[in-house]
């Protein structure tokens, strides 16, 4: 259970750029969490609504975006179907995590005055 | 000029990973394991996956200049352990959490003299979730999964066998009295793994041993930076 490690650099980082923007306010945050990320979307949104009070993410929404994971073949990009063994039947080369592992600040949405 | 404005909404992109400092943090780690010439292994499994007695097993095998790091929520049992074993040993005691991070393994580093050693095992909080996440800047992360954890271990947590670089199934001496197919574990891996790569180890008999000391000399040679002596 990291999740509230998580959350305490989230709004870290929230800090820091509303206050290089000017933000009066900062309304919203879009956060990227991946399938494969390791970080469980729902403890992550309690855990934000734990930790945020009195930061400047206390009138901040929260926006999960999921991301699935998808694996393909760096050869002939061909998707790995899920479930599969990790590994191209044609090039017979090692699967790559195309995306899915992201715990990523995308968006802050603020107020500027 | 100087007239008043309402607020303005403003929506600021920023793509950034959330863990940025930690990486920031493990990047400078690797960069003084680097310079010293020691490769680090961060070992990661469940409880009672067999880590601390791999690393002893390791420490039988006579002198390879091993140093350990022992991540537990409380206690420095590991790292006692790992002392008598003639392994130089610190504790981390992490509290209430789960995982090492970046920062805990530099502070640390402190206290823990490197020059002349040439394999750091940075022995993670047992869990099979969470040390995943955090990069300590390790050259390279073994995951321990005993044979008693079942076969489908794999499956349910992928994220920790995604990023391993090597996973010893420990415990193999167990098997004669288990249910587990330790083929059914290695089809696993392979499909939550890329380049799935398994040892069957059992440390109390020494069984494997041979290739888990094999691997770290491979791992070890692999890397450019020469030892650095330790000062007299």
């Amino acid at each position: 259970m990291h999740e509230y490690a998580i959350v305490a650099e989230l709004v870290r980082q929230v800090e820091s750029e509303a206050r290089r923007a000017g933000a009066a306010a900062v309304t919203r945050v879009t956060v990227a969490i991946g399938d494969l990320s390791g970080v469980e979307r729902g403890l992550l949104a309690t855990a934000y609504d734990v930790f945020r009070g009195r930061t400047v993410c206390e009138t901040a929404e929260l926006s999960l975006r999921a991301v699935p994971a998808v694996w393909s073949c760096p050869g002939c990009a061909r998707d790995v179907a899920p479930g599969a063994v990790l590994s191209c039947p044609d090039c017979v080369v090692p699967a790559r995590l195309r995306q899915g592992d992201e715990i990523v600040l995308e968006r802050i949405e603020m107020e500027v005055a | 000029m100087c007239e008043k404005k309402a607020e303005e909404a403003v929506s600021l992109e920023v793509h950034q990973r959330i863990l940025s400092r930690n990486d920031e943090t493990a990047r400078h780690n690797r960069e003084h394991f680097d310079r010293l010439g020691t490769i680090a292994v961060n070992l990661m499994g469940s409880p009672g996956s067999g880590k601390t007695a791999l690393l002893e097993a390791t420490a039988r095998r006579g002198n390879r200049r091993v140093a350990a790091l022992a991540g537990d929520l409380e206690t420095d049992r590991d790292a006692q352990r790992l002392a008598a074993a003639g392994i130089p040993s610190l504790p981390i005691t992490t509290g209430s959490a789960c995982h090492l991070d970046a920062g805990m393994v530099h502070r640390a580093l402190h206290d823990l003299p490197l020059e002349g050693i040439r394999l750091l095992a940075i022995e993670n909080v047992g869990n099979l979730v969470c040390p995943a996440v955090y990069d300590l800047g390790q050259h390279a992360s073994v995951v321990a999964l005993s044979v008693t954890e079942g076969e489908d271990k794999p499956l349910k947590y992928p994220v920790m066998f995604r990023t391993a670089d090597l996973v010893v199934i420990t415990k193999v001496d167990l098997l004669p009295h288990l249910d587990v197919d330790v083929r059914a574990i290695r089809n696993n891996l392979a499909r939550v793994m890329p380049r799935p790569r398994a040892i069957e180890v059992s440390s109390r008999t020494g069984e494997g041993i041979d290739q888990w000391m094999q691997w770290l000399d491979e791992l070890c040679e692999a890397a450019t930076a020469p030892l650095q002596e330790a000062r007299a």
